[in-house]
C-alpha cells in the first residue's frame, strides 16, 4: 500500500496536483530552502559588514516588513474609507438630484385631473360603500377589493415576530452569562414598582384599552381599523407591563396566549379570505352579505377581519416589546 | 372556468397557512408538514403547467368578487408554470436533503420556526411568480427578504448574524428604491395592475409626456432588483450570506430567492413597461455592461477564495452576470438564453451547496479547501453530486450549462458586432475561469488523503434526493428542446 | 432650470419627501453605527410614505369616509394611496424590529455598534 502511495507521489499527475494546489509539502520544502539561504547570506554579511550596521539594516527591513503586513489594517482601511466615502457621496448626490428632477416633473400636487384619479379610484368612491358595505372607503379597499395585499401584509408582521423570536428568545439552551445579562438588563434599566407610574397606569390602561377596542370595532364606519386599533391596545399592554411587571401580565398573557391568538387570527384570516376569493373567482354565491352600511354589524367580512388583524397587531406589539426586554413573552 | 384555475391561489394560501401553523408545532411535526406542503405545491404547480401547455395559453384568475383593475389578480402561463414547478421541486429537494444539517446546525428549540420560514418563503416565491399586480409583488418581495434573512441568521454564529445584517441592509435599500419606483409609476399611470400600467405607458411614450420621470422609474426598479439579485457592483452581501448559513439556506437563497427577483424583473420588462420601451431607453445596454463585468469579476474572485462555500457563492455572482448579459443582449434569443440559464443555475447551484454541505460534514465541519482534501471518498454521494454539478457549471455536454452557453452564443451572433464580440470573448474567458476553479475543486476532493475512518454512510433519503437533483440537471441538458420551446411559448404569452 | 425650480415649488410635498429620502439614504451610507443606519432606513421609509400620501391628495377634498351618504367623486380624495401607505408602514415596522434584534445580538456578542469593528472582531474570531 505504502509503496503504491510513494509511486503515486512521484507521478507527473501528482506533481501537477501539487502545483495547482500549492500544497503543504512543497511549501515546507521551499521554506527549508529559504532558511538555508538566509543563513548563508548572513554569514557573508558578517564577513563584509560591521555587525552594528547589519543590525541597523535588519531593523529597517523588519519595520518595513511589519508596515507592509499591517498595511491592510491601518493605511488600507484609511484609503478604503476615503474611497468609499467619495463613491458614497457621489451616489447620494446623484440620487438626490435625480429624484428632485423627477419630483419637479411629476403631475402637480393636489391637482384634480392627475392620472391617478381615474376609473379605479372613481369606482372605489362611488360604489365602494354599496359593494363592500363599509363607510370607510379605505377599509373597504384594503380588506375587500385588494384583500390579497393585506393578507400578505399581516404575514409580514408575523414573520417579523418569528425572526425576533429566532434571535432573542431564550429557551433554556443559552449560556448562564446570556441569561444573567438579560435578567440584569431587565432589573437595572426598567422601572420596578414605581408608585407614580402604577397610579397613572391604573387610570390610563383601561381607557387606552377601551379606545383601542373602539377603534378596531368601528374600523369600517369611521377612521381606524385593525392596524391602528391593534397598536393602541398593544401600547396599553406595554404600559401595564411597565407599571406592574411580568408577574402580573404573565397571568393573562404568556407565550401560549400569543401563539393561540396569532394562529387562530391569522388562520381565520387566511381561510375566510380563501373562501371569499374562491367564491368570487368561481362566480358562486357567497353567504356573506354586505349588510346596511353604517351599522356596527355590517360590511360582511370586514369587521371580523379587522378584529383578527387587531388581535394580531396587539399581541405582536406586546410580544416584540417583551422579547426585546427579557427574551421571552 | 376549470377547477385548476384555483391552484395558484390554493398553493399560495396553503403555504401561508402552514407557515403560521408550523410556529406552534414541534420540530418533527413541522418538518413532516412542510415536506407534505412542498409535495402538494409541486403537484399543484405541475397541474397548472400541464393545463397551460394543453390549452396553449394563459389564464387570469380574479382574487375576490371584483374584476381586474379594482381587485387583485393572479395570472398563470406556461413560463409561470415552469418556474413554479422548478422552484417547488428545488425547495422540496433542498429541505429534504438538508434535514440532517438543519438538525445539526440550528438551535434545537427553534427548528420549527425554520420550517415556518421555509413555508412563508415558498408562498412569497409563488406569489412573485404568479402575481399580476405590481403592489402585491412589492408586499411579497418584503416577505421574501425577511424570510431569507431569517434563514441566514438562524445558524446563530457571530458570522451568520453579521452576514444577515449586511444582507438586510442591502435588501432594504433595494426595497426602498423599488417602493419609490412603484409609487412614481402609480403617480404617472394611475394603475397597479400590470397590463393596465403597460397600456398607460404606451400612451405616455407615444405622446412624449413625462419622459424623464419614466427613465428614472425604469432605472430605480432595475437597480432595486439588481441589488436584490446581486448583480456585480451590488454583490457585496452575497458571499457572506450564502457562505455562512446552513446548506439548505444557501441552496434556497442562491437557487430560488435571487432567481425570483430576476424573474420579476423579466416580468416587469415585458408586462409592465414593455420590451420596446425598454429597448428605446437603452436600459439593456447598461445591464449588458454590468453583466459582462460580473461574469469576469465573479469568476476571478471565486478563484481567489480559500473557502469552499464562498467560492461557490462567488461563482453565483458570475452566473448572475451571465443572466444579466442575456437580458442585456436585447433580443428574444438573449431573453430565452437568460431564462434557461436561470433554470439551469437554480438546479445546479442548489445541488452544489447541498453537496458541499455533505463534504464539509465529513471534514470536521471545516469549509476551507485545505481541509476538504479527499472528502469525495469519505462522502461518496456528495462527491458524485458535486462533480456532476461542477461539470454542469463548466458547460460540458449532457448537462444544462452547455446548452445555455450555446444559446447565449447564438443570441449574440444575431446581435450587433460590438455586442457579439464582447459576448463571445466574455463567454470564452469566463468558461475557462470556471473550468479552472471547478476542476481544481474536483481534483482536491478526489485526492486520496485525510482520514478515511471519518467516512459516512448516507441515508437512503439523501441518496434519493441527490439522485433526483442529478436527474433534474441531466433532464435540463438532454431534453433542453422541450424546455426552450416552453420558455419561448411562455414569453410569447407575456406580450 | 427655471421650469424645474417652479416644478419643485408646486410639488413641494414631493420635493420634501425626496429630500428626506436623500437624507435617509446618506445617513445609511455614511454612518458606521448600526443604530444610525436603522434610523436612516426609517427616514427612507417615512419619506416614501409621505410621497405616497401626497400623491393621493386632491385640493379641497376630504378624507375618503362617506359622510351623509354623499358618494360623488368630487367629494373625496383618492383612497388608493392611503391603503398603500398602510402597507408601507406595517412593512417598515416589522423590518425595523428585525434589524433592531440583529443589532442587539451583535452588541451582546461584540460590545460595539460600529459595523467595521464588528467585522474586524468577526474576522479575528474566525468561525
Amino acid at each position: 500500500m505504502s509503496r503504491i502511495r510513494e509511486d503515486y507521489e512521484k507521478t507527473a499527475w501528482r506533481r501537477l496536483v501539487h502545483f495547482i494546489n500549492g500544497d503543504e509539502k512543497d511549501m515546507t520544502e521551499e521554506a527549508g530552502y529559504e532558511v538555508e539561504t538566509e543563513a548563508t547570506t548572513q554569514r557573508i554579511h558578517d564577513e563584509f559588514f560591521e555587525e552594528a550596521e547589519w543590525n541597523h539594516r535588519k531593523e529597517k527591513a523588519d519595520t518595513m516588513l511589519s508596515q507592509y503586513e499591517e498595511w491592510p489594517e491601518t493605511k488600507g482601511v484609511v484609503y478604503f474609507r476615503k474611497l468609499y466615502n467619495l463613491i458614497a457621496g457621489v451616489i447620494c448626490v446623484a440620487i438626490i438630484a435625480l429624484l428632485l428632477i423627477t419630483a419637479a416633473q411629476l403631475p402637480s400636487f393636489g391637482g384634480t385631473d392627475n392620472p391617478a384619479s381615474n376609473e379605479v379610484a372613481e369606482r372605489y368612491i362611488e360604489k365602494g360603500m354599496e359593494e363592500t358595505g363599509a363607510v370607510n372607503i379605505v377599509a373597504g379597499m384594503i380588506l375587500d377589493y385588494r384583500a390579497f395585499d393585506t393578507l400578505g401584509e399581516s404575514h409580514v408582521l408575523f414573520l417579523g415576530v418569528c425572526c425576533v423570536m429566532i434571535l432573542l428568545r431564550l429557551d433554556g439552551t443559552e449560556s448562564e452569562r446570556v441569561k444573567k445579562e438579560a435578567e440584569s438588563n431587565d432589573r437595572i434599566y426598567e422601572p420596578k414598582n414605581d408608585a407614580i407610574l402604577q397610579c397613572v397606569a391604573k387610570v390610563l390602561v383601561p381607557v387606552i384599552m377601551l379606545f383601542g377596542i373602539y377603534v378596531v370595532f368601528n374600523g369600517h364606519i369611521s377612521p381606524g381599523g385593525g392596524f391602528s386599533g391593534g397598536s393602541i391596545i398593544g401600547a396599553g399592554l406595554i404600559l401595564y407591563l411597565n407599571a406592574y411587571g411580568f408577574k402580573k401580565t404573565g397571568r393573562f398573557f404568556t407565550m401560549k396566549t400569543f401563539s393561540v391568538i396569532s394562529v387562530l387570527a391569522l388562520g381565520f384570516y387566511a381561510i375566510s379570505k380563501t373562501y371569499s376569493f374562491f367564491t368570487g373567482a368561481n362566480h358562486l354565491e357567497s353567504f356573506i352579505s354586505a349588510g346596511t352600511p353604517g351599522e356596527l354589524l355590517s360590511a360582511g367580512l370586514i369587521l371580523p377581519l379587522n378584529i383578527c388583524v387587531g388581535m394580531v397587531v396587539a399581541s405582536t406589539m406586546y410580544g416584540l416589546y417583551a422579547l426585546f426586554r427579557k427574551g421571552g413573552i | 372556468m376549470e377547477f385548476i384555475w384555483n391552484f395558484p391561489l390554493f398553493s399560495i394560501v396553503a403555504c401561508l397557512f402552514v407557515g403560521v401553523i408550523s410556529s406552534v408545532l414541534g420540530k418533527k411535526a413541522a418538518r413532516i408538514l412542510s415536506w407534505c406542503l412542498l409535495g402538494a405545491v409541486t403537484a399543484m404547480s405541475g397541474a397548472v403547467l400541464y393545463y397551460t401547455i394543453s390549452i396553449g395559453g394563459s389564464f387570469t384568475y380574479m382574487m375576490g368578487h371584483f374584476p381586474a383593475p379594482w381587485g387583485n389578480e393572479v395570472r398563470a402561463g406556461v413560463l409561470e408554470g415552469m418556474v413554479a414547478v422548478l422552484f417547488s421541486v428545488i425547495m422540496l429537494f433542498a429541505v429534504i436533503a438538508g434535514k440532517e444539517y438543519i438538525e445539526h446546525d440550528l438551535p434545537k428549540g427553534k427548528q420549527n420556526l425554520y420550517y415556518s420560514l421555509v413555508a412563508l418563503l415558498m408562498s412569497s416565491l409563488l406569489a412573485l411568480v404568479y402575481t399580476n399586480d405590481i403592489f402585491t409583488a412589492y408586499v411579497f418581495v418584503e416577505i421574501n427578504t425577511i424570510a431569507a434573512c431569517g434563514m441566514v441568521m438562524m445558524k446563530n454564529t457571530g458570522r451568520s448574524i453579521l452576514a444577515a445584517t449586511k444582507y438586510m441592509i442591502m435588501s432594504l435599500i433595494g426595497s426602498g428604491l423599488l417602493l419609490i419606483g412603484i409609487t412614481l409609476l402609480y403617480e404617472l399611470t394611475g394603475h397597479l395592475l400590470m397590463c393596465d400600467i403597460k397600456e398607460a405607458i404606451d400612451v405616455l411614450v407615444e405622446s412624449g409626456q413625462y419622459q424623464e420621470p419614466l427613465t428614472v422609474i425604469i432605472a430605480l426598479i432595475s437597480v432595486a432588483l439588481a441589488i436584490k439579485s446581486a448583480l456585480y457592483p451590488f454583490h457585496s452581501w452575497l458571499p457572506d450570506a450564502h457562505g455562512y448559513s446552513t446548506p439548505t439556506s444557501s441552496a434556497v437563497l442562491s437557487g430560488l430567492v435571487t432567481k425570483a427577483y430576476i424573474f420579476l424583473l423579466v416580468k416587469i420588462f415585458f408586462r409592465v413597461i414593455g420590451w420596446e420601451v425598454i429597448l428605446q431607453y437603452k436600459i439593456t445596454d447598461i445591464l449588458f455592461v454590468f453583466g459582462v463585468i460580473g461574469m469576469i469579476m465573479g469568476s476571478v474572485n471565486a478563484i481567489m477564495q480559500k473557502d469552499a462555500k464562498k467560492m461557490i457563492a462567488y461563482s453565483s455572482i458570475a452566473q448572475f452576470g451571465y443572466i444579466y448579459m442575456g437580458l442585456g443582449l436585447g433580443n428574444i434569443g438573449g431573453i430565452i438564453a437568460a431564462v434557461f440559464h436561470m433554470f439551469m443555475h437554480g438546479a445546479v447551484k442548489s445541488m452544489l451547496f447541498i453537496s458541499v454541505g455533505g463534504l464539509v460534514e465529513v471534514s470536521d465541519e471545516k469549509t476551507a479547501w485545505s481541509k476538504l482534501t479527499g472528502s469525495g471518498y469519505r462522502n461518496k454521494v456528495a462527491g458524485v453530486a458535486f462533480t456532476a454539478g461542477a461539470i454542469a457549471m463548466i458547460g460540458i455536454p449532457l448537462f444544462g450549462g452547455f446548452i445555455s452557453k450555446i444559446l447565449f452564443a447564438t443570441a449574440a451572433v444575431d446581435n450587433s458586432m460590438v455586442k457579439m464580440v464582447i459576448t463571445l470573448l466574455a463567454l470564452a474567458v469566463s468558461t475557462m475561469l470556471n473550468a479552472w476553479y471547478f476542476f481544481k475543486a474536483i481534483i482536491r476532493i478526489y485526492t486520496p488523503r485525510g482520514k478515511r475512518e471519518k467516512a459516512k454512510k448516507p441515508t437512503w433519503l439523501y441518496v434519493t434526493v441527490m439522485a433526483g437533483f442529478i436527474v433534474l440537471n441531466v433532464f435540463l441538458g438532454v431534453f433542453s428542446d422541450v424546455v426552450i420551446e416552453g420558455i419561448e411559448a411562455g414569453i410569447g404569452m407575456f406580450v | 432650470m427655471g421650469e424645474i425650480l417652479s416644478g419643485l415649488f408646486t410639488n413641494y410635498y414631493e420635493t420634501v419627501s425626496m429630500i428626506l429620502f436623500g437624507i435617509g439614504f446618506t445617513t445609511l451610507l455614511f454612518h458606521k453605527n448600526l443604530l444610525k443606519k436603522i434610523m436612516g432606513l426609517n427616514i427612507m421609509d417615512t419619506a416614501v410614505c409621505l410621497l405616497l400620501a401626497a400623491h393621493g391628495y386632491i385640493e379641497g377634498r376630504k378624507a375618503p369616509i362617506v359622510v351623509d351618504g354623499v358618494t360623488a367623486v368630487e367629494a373625496y380624495i383618492n383612497p388608493v394611496p392611503s391603503g398603500l401607505v398602510l402597507t408601507g408602514i406595517v412593512v417598515s415596522v416589522s423590518v425595523t424590529s428585525v434589524m433592531l434584534a440583529l443589532t442587539i445580538r451583535l452588541y451582546r456578542r461584540y460590545h460595539t455598534l460600529d459595523i467595521d469593528e464588528i467585522s474586524k472582531a468577526v474576522q479575528k474570531e474566525g468561525k
